[in-house]
Protein backbone atom coordinates (compact mmCIF):
# COMPACT_ATOMS: atom_id res chain seq x y z
CA UNK A 1 0.00 0.00 0.00
CA UNK A 2 0.96 3.29 -0.97
CA UNK A 3 1.74 5.86 2.03
CA UNK A 4 -0.18 8.84 2.33
CA UNK A 5 1.61 12.13 0.89
CA UNK A 6 3.86 14.33 2.32
CA UNK A 7 3.71 17.73 1.81
CA UNK A 8 7.12 19.32 1.22
CA UNK A 9 7.17 22.85 2.80
CA UNK A 10 9.12 25.76 0.74
CA UNK A 11 11.03 28.42 1.94
CA UNK A 12 7.95 30.80 2.44
CA UNK A 13 5.62 28.05 3.42
CA UNK A 14 8.32 26.74 5.94
CA UNK A 15 7.17 28.76 8.94
CA UNK A 16 3.71 27.24 8.53
CA UNK A 17 4.87 23.58 8.94
CA UNK A 18 7.44 24.93 11.30
CA UNK A 19 4.09 25.53 13.65
CA UNK A 20 2.53 22.49 12.98
CA UNK A 21 5.32 20.81 14.18
CA UNK A 22 5.08 23.09 17.81
CA UNK A 23 1.78 22.24 17.94
CA UNK A 24 0.42 25.83 16.55
CA UNK A 25 -1.49 26.50 13.77
CA UNK A 26 0.01 29.93 12.23
CA UNK A 27 -0.31 31.73 9.46
CA UNK A 28 0.26 35.26 8.09
CA UNK A 29 -1.26 38.74 9.21
CA UNK A 30 -0.96 42.24 6.62
CA UNK A 31 0.13 44.90 9.54
CA UNK A 32 -1.35 47.34 6.90
CA UNK A 33 -4.84 45.64 6.09
CA UNK A 34 -4.93 43.68 9.43
CA UNK A 35 -6.17 40.40 8.30
CA UNK A 36 -4.83 37.59 7.74
CA UNK A 37 -4.91 35.30 4.63
CA UNK A 38 -3.60 31.79 3.97
CA UNK A 39 -1.40 30.06 1.71
CA UNK A 40 1.27 31.47 3.01
CA UNK A 41 3.23 34.09 0.69
CA UNK A 42 5.60 36.98 1.07
CA UNK A 43 3.49 39.83 0.68
CA UNK A 44 -0.23 40.38 1.32
CA UNK A 45 -2.15 39.38 -1.86
CA UNK A 46 -4.45 41.89 -0.99
CA UNK A 47 -2.94 45.00 -1.04
CA UNK A 48 0.99 43.95 -1.78
CA UNK A 49 2.56 45.25 1.24
CA UNK A 50 5.38 43.30 2.26
CA UNK A 51 4.77 44.56 5.75
CA UNK A 52 3.53 41.14 6.83
CA UNK A 53 3.90 39.00 10.04
CA UNK A 54 3.31 35.32 10.99
CA UNK A 55 0.84 34.71 13.96
CA UNK A 56 -0.25 31.79 15.78
CA UNK A 57 -3.85 31.66 15.76
CA UNK A 58 -6.95 30.44 17.59
CA UNK A 59 -6.94 27.01 15.72
CA UNK A 60 -11.09 27.77 16.12
CA UNK A 61 -13.40 27.11 12.81
CA UNK A 62 -16.31 26.30 11.21
CA UNK A 63 -16.95 23.64 8.28
CA UNK A 64 -17.45 25.44 5.36
CA UNK A 65 -18.27 22.74 3.11
CA UNK A 66 -16.81 19.04 1.98
CA UNK A 67 -17.31 16.05 0.05
CA UNK A 68 -16.98 12.68 1.49
CA UNK A 69 -14.95 10.35 -1.09
CA UNK A 70 -15.60 7.02 -1.48
CA UNK A 71 -12.75 6.51 -4.23
CA UNK A 72 -9.62 6.42 -1.66
CA UNK A 73 -6.31 8.25 -2.66
CA UNK A 74 -3.68 6.07 -2.39
CA UNK A 75 -2.70 5.73 1.18
CA UNK A 76 -6.22 6.29 2.47
CA UNK A 77 -7.71 3.02 1.42
CA UNK A 78 -8.53 1.91 5.30
CA UNK A 79 -10.24 5.39 6.02
CA UNK A 80 -12.78 5.27 2.78
CA UNK A 81 -15.44 6.86 2.81
CA UNK A 82 -13.52 10.20 4.28
CA UNK A 83 -14.44 13.51 4.29
CA UNK A 84 -12.37 15.74 2.46
CA UNK A 85 -13.40 19.00 4.13
CA UNK A 86 -12.49 23.13 3.75
CA UNK A 87 -12.92 24.88 7.02
CA UNK A 88 -13.40 28.74 7.46
CA UNK A 89 -10.88 29.57 10.37
CA UNK A 90 -11.99 32.29 13.00
CA UNK A 91 -9.59 34.54 11.41
CA UNK A 92 -10.84 34.75 8.32
CA UNK A 93 -9.08 32.73 5.90
CA UNK A 94 -10.24 28.89 4.56
CA UNK A 95 -8.08 25.28 4.36
CA UNK A 96 -8.38 22.28 2.96
CA UNK A 97 -8.12 19.63 6.22
CA UNK A 98 -9.54 16.50 7.32
CA UNK A 99 -12.45 16.08 9.69
CA UNK A 100 -11.52 13.43 12.84
CA UNK A 101 -13.05 12.88 16.16
CA UNK A 102 -16.78 12.06 14.25
CA UNK A 103 -18.48 9.77 12.11
CA UNK A 104 -18.04 11.40 8.20
CA UNK A 105 -21.23 10.89 7.32
CA UNK A 106 -23.61 13.59 5.91
CA UNK A 107 -25.49 13.28 9.29
CA UNK A 108 -22.53 14.06 11.61
CA UNK A 109 -21.06 16.51 9.72
CA UNK A 110 -23.10 19.58 9.76
CA UNK A 111 -21.89 22.88 7.71
CA UNK A 112 -20.92 25.38 10.15
CA UNK A 113 -20.67 23.31 13.13
CA UNK A 114 -17.92 24.08 15.20
CA UNK A 115 -14.52 22.55 14.80
CA UNK A 116 -10.59 23.57 16.62
CA UNK A 117 -7.56 22.56 15.54
CA UNK A 118 -5.67 19.12 16.15
CA UNK A 119 -2.15 17.73 14.53
CA UNK A 120 -1.74 14.32 13.03
CA UNK A 121 2.02 13.03 12.11
CA UNK A 122 2.77 12.47 8.41
CA UNK A 123 6.41 11.43 8.06
CA UNK A 124 8.84 14.63 8.86
CA UNK A 125 5.57 16.46 8.96
CA UNK A 126 2.96 17.43 11.10
CA UNK A 127 -0.26 18.19 9.35
CA UNK A 128 -3.65 20.17 10.89
CA UNK A 129 -6.66 18.34 11.14
CA UNK A 130 -9.84 19.53 12.85
CA UNK A 131 -11.91 17.69 15.39
CA UNK A 132 -15.45 18.87 16.40
CA UNK A 133 -14.78 21.47 18.85
CA UNK A 134 -14.79 20.58 22.58
CA UNK A 135 -13.97 16.97 22.03
CA UNK A 136 -12.03 15.29 24.38
CA UNK A 137 -8.46 15.29 23.04
CA UNK B 1 -9.34 46.31 -30.38
CA UNK B 2 -12.69 44.26 -30.91
CA UNK B 3 -12.86 40.77 -33.02
CA UNK B 4 -15.84 40.97 -33.24
CA UNK B 5 -17.54 39.51 -36.70
CA UNK B 6 -13.61 39.88 -38.43
CA UNK B 7 -12.99 36.33 -37.86
CA UNK B 8 -14.68 32.76 -38.62
CA UNK B 9 -14.69 29.45 -37.84
CA UNK B 10 -14.45 27.62 -41.42
CA UNK B 11 -13.65 24.50 -40.71
CA UNK B 12 -14.68 21.90 -37.87
CA UNK B 13 -14.44 18.34 -36.99
CA UNK B 14 -14.01 16.03 -34.41
CA UNK B 15 -12.17 12.49 -34.81
CA UNK B 16 -13.79 9.32 -36.44
CA UNK B 17 -14.75 7.86 -33.29
CA UNK B 18 -15.39 9.03 -29.54
CA UNK B 19 -15.38 6.82 -26.58
CA UNK B 20 -13.02 3.79 -26.13
CA UNK B 21 -9.96 4.31 -28.87
CA UNK B 22 -7.22 2.45 -28.09
CA UNK B 23 -5.96 1.85 -30.93
CA UNK B 24 -4.95 5.75 -31.40
CA UNK B 25 -2.43 7.72 -29.18
CA UNK B 26 -3.21 11.53 -28.03
CA UNK B 27 -1.23 12.94 -30.76
CA UNK B 28 -2.53 10.86 -33.43
CA UNK B 29 -6.09 11.99 -32.21
CA UNK B 30 -5.38 15.56 -32.26
CA UNK B 31 -3.88 14.94 -36.20
CA UNK B 32 -6.74 13.06 -37.54
CA UNK B 33 -9.06 15.90 -35.90
CA UNK B 34 -7.10 17.97 -37.45
CA UNK B 35 -7.10 16.15 -41.23
CA UNK B 36 -11.10 16.31 -40.88
CA UNK B 37 -11.16 20.09 -40.47
CA UNK B 38 -9.03 20.59 -43.23
CA UNK B 39 -10.95 18.14 -44.97
CA UNK B 40 -14.57 19.87 -43.52
CA UNK B 41 -13.61 23.17 -44.97
CA UNK B 42 -11.51 22.18 -48.03
CA UNK B 43 -8.60 24.64 -47.41
CA UNK B 44 -5.34 23.72 -49.04
CA UNK B 45 -3.66 22.07 -46.15
CA UNK B 46 -0.21 24.32 -46.51
CA UNK B 47 -2.16 27.57 -46.12
CA UNK B 48 -2.21 26.62 -42.12
CA UNK B 49 0.28 29.03 -40.74
CA UNK B 50 -1.04 28.94 -37.07
CA UNK B 51 -0.76 26.02 -34.59
CA UNK B 52 -2.87 26.09 -30.99
CA UNK B 53 -3.06 23.18 -28.77
CA UNK B 54 -2.97 21.62 -25.01
CA UNK B 55 -2.76 18.69 -23.73
CA UNK B 56 0.29 18.01 -26.54
CA UNK B 57 2.50 21.07 -28.08
CA UNK B 58 1.02 22.95 -31.17
CA UNK B 59 4.77 22.02 -32.44
CA UNK B 60 4.24 18.17 -32.03
CA UNK B 61 1.35 18.72 -33.89
CA UNK B 62 2.50 20.89 -36.75
CA UNK B 63 5.75 18.52 -37.10
CA UNK B 64 3.25 15.33 -36.75
CA UNK B 65 1.37 17.22 -39.88
CA UNK B 66 4.46 18.38 -41.54
CA UNK B 67 3.74 21.91 -41.64
CA UNK B 68 5.24 25.00 -40.91
CA UNK B 69 4.27 27.38 -37.93
CA UNK B 70 4.58 30.95 -38.09
CA UNK B 71 1.96 31.40 -35.27
CA UNK B 72 1.87 29.18 -32.11
CA UNK B 73 -0.15 29.45 -28.78
CA UNK B 74 0.64 26.58 -26.60
CA UNK B 75 -1.90 28.51 -23.81
CA UNK B 76 -2.96 24.91 -21.45
CA UNK B 77 -5.61 26.09 -18.29
CA UNK B 78 -7.14 23.19 -18.47
CA UNK B 79 -10.28 21.53 -20.45
CA UNK B 80 -11.18 25.54 -21.43
CA UNK B 81 -7.88 26.60 -23.26
CA UNK B 82 -9.26 26.03 -26.66
CA UNK B 83 -12.26 28.40 -25.93
CA UNK B 84 -9.01 30.46 -25.17
CA UNK B 85 -7.39 29.57 -28.43
CA UNK B 86 -10.20 30.65 -30.51
CA UNK B 87 -9.85 34.15 -28.67
CA UNK B 88 -6.51 34.33 -28.92
CA UNK B 89 -6.55 33.13 -32.66
CA UNK B 90 -8.98 35.97 -33.81
CA UNK B 91 -6.78 38.42 -31.79
CA UNK B 92 -3.78 37.36 -33.85
CA UNK B 93 -5.57 36.69 -37.29
CA UNK B 94 -7.00 40.28 -36.57
CA UNK B 95 -3.83 41.79 -35.63
CA UNK B 96 -1.86 39.98 -39.33
CA UNK B 97 0.26 37.77 -37.71
CA UNK B 98 -1.34 34.58 -39.63
CA UNK B 99 -4.53 34.15 -42.16
CA UNK B 100 -5.00 30.44 -40.80
CA UNK B 101 -5.34 29.14 -37.68
CA UNK B 102 -5.54 24.95 -36.66
CA UNK B 103 -6.53 24.37 -33.38
CA UNK B 104 -6.82 20.98 -31.92
CA UNK B 105 -7.45 18.30 -29.60
CA UNK B 106 -6.85 14.75 -29.25
CA UNK B 107 -7.00 13.04 -25.33
CA UNK B 108 -6.54 9.42 -24.68
CA UNK B 109 -8.45 10.09 -21.65
CA UNK B 110 -9.63 6.68 -21.01
CA UNK B 111 -7.19 4.49 -22.83
CA UNK B 112 -4.33 6.28 -21.96
CA UNK B 113 -2.37 5.56 -25.09
CA UNK B 114 0.60 8.20 -25.63
CA UNK B 115 -1.39 10.44 -22.38
CA UNK B 116 0.95 12.49 -21.02
CA UNK B 117 1.33 11.50 -16.78
CA UNK B 118 1.16 14.19 -14.57
CA UNK B 119 3.35 14.26 -11.81
CA UNK B 120 2.15 15.68 -8.46
CA UNK B 121 4.74 18.09 -7.15
CA UNK B 122 4.66 17.91 -2.71
CA UNK B 123 6.19 20.97 -2.85
CA UNK B 124 3.28 22.86 -5.19
CA UNK B 125 0.83 25.05 -3.24
CA UNK B 126 -1.60 22.01 -3.99
CA UNK B 127 0.71 19.22 -3.02
CA UNK B 128 1.50 21.04 0.05
CA UNK B 129 -1.66 21.81 1.01
CA UNK B 130 -4.44 19.84 -0.33
CA UNK B 131 -2.86 16.52 -1.21
CA UNK B 132 -2.26 15.56 1.98
CA UNK B 133 -5.88 15.39 2.95
CA UNK B 134 -6.37 12.39 0.54
CA UNK B 135 -7.48 14.27 -3.02
CA UNK B 136 -8.12 11.70 -5.46
CA UNK B 137 -8.86 13.68 -8.59
CA UNK B 138 -11.43 16.05 -9.62
CA UNK B 139 -14.32 14.37 -8.14
CA UNK B 140 -12.89 15.13 -4.98
CA UNK B 141 -12.14 18.45 -5.52
CA UNK B 142 -14.51 20.23 -8.35
CA UNK B 143 -17.99 19.76 -5.82
CA UNK B 144 -16.47 20.47 -2.91
CA UNK B 145 -18.41 23.35 -2.88
CA UNK B 146 -21.75 21.74 -3.59
CA UNK B 147 -22.93 21.45 0.38
CA UNK B 148 -22.33 25.04 0.78
CA UNK B 149 -24.25 26.28 -2.25
CA UNK B 150 -27.05 23.47 -1.24
CA UNK B 151 -27.12 25.65 1.86
CA UNK B 152 -26.79 28.68 0.70
CA UNK B 153 -29.63 28.90 -1.62
CA UNK B 154 -31.70 25.61 -1.10
CA UNK B 155 -30.34 23.77 -3.96
CA UNK B 156 -31.75 20.27 -3.47
CA UNK B 157 -30.35 16.59 -4.62
CA UNK B 158 -33.33 15.92 -6.79
CA UNK B 159 -32.11 19.51 -8.56
CA UNK B 160 -28.84 18.63 -9.15
CA UNK B 161 -29.82 15.29 -10.55
CA UNK B 162 -31.56 17.58 -12.51
CA UNK B 163 -28.94 18.64 -15.13
CA UNK B 164 -27.89 14.72 -15.65
CA UNK B 165 -31.27 13.57 -16.48
CA UNK B 166 -32.30 16.38 -19.03
CA UNK B 167 -28.56 16.30 -20.57
CA UNK B 168 -29.81 12.57 -20.95
CA UNK B 169 -32.54 13.92 -22.92
CA UNK B 170 -29.89 15.36 -25.26
CA UNK B 171 -27.75 12.82 -25.51
CA UNK B 172 -30.77 10.38 -26.59
CA UNK B 173 -30.80 12.08 -29.69
CA UNK B 174 -27.58 11.86 -30.70
CA UNK B 175 -26.13 8.93 -32.42
CA UNK B 176 -22.49 9.72 -31.69
CA UNK B 177 -23.39 10.30 -27.63
CA UNK B 178 -21.87 8.10 -25.38
CA UNK B 179 -24.68 7.10 -22.76
CA UNK B 180 -28.12 7.60 -24.13
CA UNK B 181 -30.58 5.85 -22.34
CA UNK B 182 -32.85 7.93 -20.71
CA UNK B 183 -32.67 8.73 -16.77
CA UNK B 184 -34.63 9.66 -13.82
CA UNK B 185 -33.69 11.78 -10.91
CA UNK B 186 -34.41 8.61 -9.09
CA UNK B 187 -32.03 6.58 -11.66
CA UNK B 188 -29.65 8.92 -10.81
CA UNK B 189 -30.01 9.42 -7.31
CA UNK B 190 -29.67 5.36 -6.95
CA UNK B 191 -26.23 5.54 -9.08
CA UNK B 192 -23.09 4.90 -6.59
CA UNK B 193 -21.84 7.75 -4.80
CA UNK B 194 -18.19 8.71 -6.26
CA UNK B 195 -18.38 11.77 -3.75
CA UNK B 196 -20.87 12.84 -1.43
CA UNK B 197 -23.01 14.44 -2.76
CA UNK B 198 -22.04 13.90 -5.91
CA UNK B 199 -23.61 10.33 -7.38
CA UNK B 200 -22.08 8.63 -10.59
CA UNK B 201 -24.45 10.10 -12.93
CA UNK B 202 -23.40 13.34 -11.57
CA UNK B 203 -19.87 12.72 -12.76
CA UNK B 204 -18.61 13.23 -16.53
CA UNK B 205 -17.43 10.12 -18.63
CA UNK B 206 -14.12 9.50 -19.21
CA UNK B 207 -13.60 8.62 -22.74
CA UNK B 208 -10.70 9.17 -25.61
CA UNK B 209 -11.27 11.26 -28.53
CA UNK B 210 -10.79 14.41 -30.41
CA UNK B 211 -11.47 17.63 -32.30
CA UNK B 212 -10.49 20.37 -34.68
CA UNK B 213 -11.20 23.63 -35.69
CA UNK B 214 -10.39 25.97 -38.53
CA UNK B 215 -9.71 29.73 -38.28
CA UNK B 216 -9.41 32.33 -40.65
CA UNK B 217 -10.54 36.33 -41.48
CA UNK B 218 -14.00 37.04 -42.13
CA UNK B 219 -13.00 38.35 -45.37
CA UNK B 220 -10.72 35.34 -46.50
CA UNK B 221 -13.94 33.06 -45.20
CA UNK B 222 -16.26 34.90 -47.76
CA UNK B 223 -13.77 34.26 -50.51
CA UNK B 224 -13.48 30.42 -50.00
CA UNK B 225 -15.92 28.27 -51.28
CA UNK B 226 -17.13 26.91 -48.16
CA UNK B 227 -19.27 23.24 -48.13
CA UNK B 228 -21.23 25.00 -44.43
CA UNK B 229 -21.23 28.46 -43.73
CA UNK B 230 -18.97 30.44 -41.59
CA UNK B 231 -19.43 30.85 -37.75
CA UNK B 232 -18.24 33.96 -36.68
CA UNK B 233 -16.77 34.55 -33.37
CA UNK B 234 -19.09 37.60 -32.09
CA UNK B 235 -16.83 37.97 -28.48
CA UNK B 236 -14.54 36.34 -26.58
CA UNK B 237 -13.11 36.41 -22.51
CA UNK B 238 -11.08 34.50 -20.60
CA UNK B 239 -9.85 34.65 -17.06
CA UNK B 240 -8.82 32.43 -14.05
CA UNK B 241 -9.14 32.31 -10.20
CA UNK B 242 -7.26 29.90 -7.96
CA UNK B 243 -5.04 26.59 -9.01
CA UNK B 244 -6.26 25.43 -5.60
CA UNK B 245 -10.23 24.79 -5.06
CA UNK B 246 -10.15 25.29 -1.43
CA UNK B 247 -8.57 29.11 -2.06
CA UNK B 248 -11.92 29.92 -4.38
CA UNK B 249 -12.99 33.43 -2.83
CA UNK B 250 -16.70 31.91 -2.93
CA UNK B 251 -18.17 28.38 -3.11
CA UNK B 252 -20.61 29.59 -4.78
CA UNK B 253 -19.82 31.23 -7.89
CA UNK B 254 -17.05 31.35 -9.80
CA UNK B 255 -15.23 34.90 -10.09
CA UNK B 256 -13.61 33.46 -13.83
CA UNK B 257 -17.18 32.71 -15.03
CA UNK B 258 -18.48 35.74 -14.38
CA UNK B 259 -15.00 37.45 -15.58
CA UNK B 260 -14.64 35.93 -18.45
CA UNK B 261 -18.54 36.06 -19.90
CA UNK B 262 -18.79 39.58 -18.61
CA UNK B 263 -16.36 40.52 -21.54
CA UNK B 264 -17.20 37.93 -23.73
CA UNK B 265 -20.95 39.53 -23.80
CA UNK B 266 -19.88 42.88 -23.70
CA UNK B 267 -17.86 42.42 -26.96
CA UNK B 268 -20.70 40.42 -28.59
CA UNK B 269 -23.27 43.82 -27.82
CA UNK B 270 -25.21 40.95 -26.78
CA UNK B 271 -27.69 40.65 -24.02
CA UNK B 272 -28.69 37.06 -22.37
CA UNK B 273 -32.87 37.25 -24.45
CA UNK B 274 -30.20 37.32 -27.92
CA UNK B 275 -28.94 33.59 -27.29
CA UNK B 276 -30.41 31.14 -29.08
CA UNK B 277 -28.26 28.32 -27.76
CA UNK B 278 -25.79 27.55 -24.31
CA UNK B 279 -22.94 25.17 -23.71
CA UNK B 280 -21.58 25.16 -19.96
CA UNK B 281 -18.94 22.56 -19.93
CA UNK B 282 -20.11 20.06 -17.41
CA UNK B 283 -17.10 18.15 -15.53
CA UNK B 284 -19.80 17.16 -12.88
CA UNK B 285 -23.63 18.33 -12.78
CA UNK B 286 -23.28 21.77 -10.76
CA UNK B 287 -21.33 23.25 -13.24
CA UNK B 288 -24.41 24.08 -15.43
CA UNK B 289 -25.73 25.45 -12.10
CA UNK B 290 -23.06 27.68 -11.87
CA UNK B 291 -22.88 28.70 -15.30
CA UNK B 292 -26.23 29.53 -15.55
CA UNK B 293 -26.43 32.19 -12.74
CA UNK B 294 -22.62 33.38 -13.04
CA UNK B 295 -23.26 34.43 -16.71
CA UNK B 296 -26.48 36.22 -15.75
CA UNK B 297 -29.29 33.91 -17.53
CA UNK B 298 -30.79 33.17 -14.06
CA UNK B 299 -30.71 35.17 -10.60
CA UNK B 300 -28.94 33.93 -8.13
CA UNK B 301 -30.03 30.64 -6.43
CA UNK B 302 -32.49 30.03 -9.14
CA UNK B 303 -30.68 27.59 -11.38
CA UNK B 304 -31.38 24.54 -10.01
CA UNK B 305 -35.34 25.19 -10.74
CA UNK B 306 -34.68 26.56 -14.02
CA UNK B 307 -33.23 23.18 -14.73
CA UNK B 308 -35.15 20.70 -13.42
CA UNK B 309 -38.59 23.09 -14.30
CA UNK B 310 -37.28 21.65 -17.99
CA UNK B 311 -36.09 24.82 -19.35
CA UNK B 312 -32.77 23.42 -20.73
CA UNK B 313 -34.51 20.75 -21.79
CA UNK B 314 -35.42 19.92 -26.16
CA UNK B 315 -38.33 22.32 -26.18
CA UNK B 316 -36.90 23.82 -23.20
CA UNK B 317 -36.17 28.41 -23.66
CA UNK B 318 -32.58 27.72 -23.14
CA UNK B 319 -31.25 25.00 -24.47
CA UNK B 320 -28.23 24.08 -22.70
CA UNK B 321 -25.46 21.07 -23.47
CA UNK B 322 -27.28 19.79 -26.45
CA UNK B 323 -24.72 17.43 -27.14
CA UNK B 324 -25.71 15.53 -24.25
CA UNK B 325 -22.62 17.06 -22.35
CA UNK B 326 -19.69 15.82 -20.31
CA UNK B 327 -22.27 13.86 -18.62
CA UNK B 328 -23.40 12.17 -21.95
CA UNK B 329 -21.58 13.03 -25.25
CA UNK B 330 -18.05 12.42 -24.11
CA UNK B 331 -15.57 13.95 -21.93
CA UNK B 332 -11.72 12.93 -22.73
CA UNK B 333 -10.36 15.01 -19.93
CA UNK B 334 -10.46 18.35 -21.53
CA UNK B 335 -13.88 18.50 -22.70
CA UNK B 336 -13.70 22.39 -24.14
CA UNK B 337 -13.30 21.34 -27.69
CA UNK B 338 -16.45 19.50 -27.81
CA UNK B 339 -18.44 22.56 -26.46
CA UNK B 340 -17.28 24.24 -29.05
CA UNK B 341 -18.24 21.66 -32.17
CA UNK B 342 -21.81 21.95 -30.95
CA UNK B 343 -22.12 25.95 -30.86
CA UNK B 344 -20.93 25.35 -34.59
CA UNK B 345 -23.05 22.43 -34.73
CA UNK B 346 -25.77 24.61 -34.11
CA UNK B 347 -25.41 27.53 -36.13
CA UNK B 348 -24.67 25.51 -38.95
CA UNK B 349 -28.03 23.78 -38.55
CA UNK B 350 -25.98 20.68 -38.54
CA UNK B 351 -26.24 19.44 -34.96
CA UNK B 352 -27.99 15.88 -34.61
CA UNK B 353 -30.44 17.34 -31.69
CA UNK B 354 -30.88 20.96 -33.61
CA UNK B 355 -32.10 24.15 -32.31
CA UNK B 356 -34.49 25.57 -35.12
CA UNK B 357 -33.05 28.13 -36.43
CA UNK B 358 -30.36 28.70 -33.71
CA UNK B 359 -28.47 32.29 -34.47
CA UNK B 360 -26.08 32.97 -31.84
CA UNK B 361 -24.62 30.61 -29.46
CA UNK B 362 -22.71 31.35 -26.26
CA UNK B 363 -20.02 28.76 -24.94
CA UNK B 364 -18.62 27.92 -21.41
CA UNK B 365 -15.45 26.50 -20.81
CA UNK B 366 -14.00 25.90 -17.72
CA UNK B 367 -10.22 24.99 -16.48
CA UNK B 368 -9.17 22.89 -13.54
CA UNK B 369 -11.40 23.13 -10.90
CA UNK B 370 -12.66 26.74 -11.33
CA UNK B 371 -9.65 27.22 -11.96
CA UNK B 372 -9.88 28.91 -15.75
CA UNK B 373 -12.63 30.09 -17.43
CA UNK B 374 -12.82 30.58 -21.10
CA UNK B 375 -16.24 32.01 -23.22
CA UNK B 376 -17.02 32.54 -26.92
CA UNK B 377 -19.84 34.14 -28.71
CA UNK B 378 -20.63 32.65 -31.60
CA UNK B 379 -22.62 33.73 -34.48
CA UNK B 380 -23.88 33.24 -37.92
CA UNK B 381 -23.43 35.84 -40.67
CA UNK B 382 -26.78 37.91 -39.89
CA UNK B 383 -25.78 38.18 -36.44
CA UNK B 384 -22.37 40.34 -37.58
Amino acid sequence: MADKPIPKPTPETQPYWDGARAGELRVQRCIACAEHYFYPRPFCPRCGSADVEWVAISGRARLHSYVISHRPAPGFEADAPYAIAVVALEEGPRLMTNIVGVDNTPEHLVLDMELEVTFQERGEQCLPVFRPAGARR
Amino acid sequence: MSVRGKVAIVGAAETDHLGVIPDQSALQLHAEAALNAIRDCGIDRRDIDGFAAAGQSPIAVAHYLGLTPRYLDGTSIGGCSFLVHVRHAAAAITAGLCEVVLITHGESGRSRVGAPSWPRDQASIQGQFEAPYGIMGPPTLFPIGVLRYMKTYGLTHEQLASVAVAQRKWASRNPRAYKRELVTVDDVLASPIIAYPMHLLECCLVTDGGGALILTSAARAAAMDLPRPPVYVLGTGESAESQTISMMEDFTTSRAFRVASASAFEEAGITHSDVDHLMVYDAFAHLPIYGLEDLGFVERGEAGAFVAEGNTEPGGRLPMNTNGGGLSYTHTGMYGMFAIQESVRQLRGTAPAQVPDAKISVAQGVGGMFMSAGTLVLGTAETV
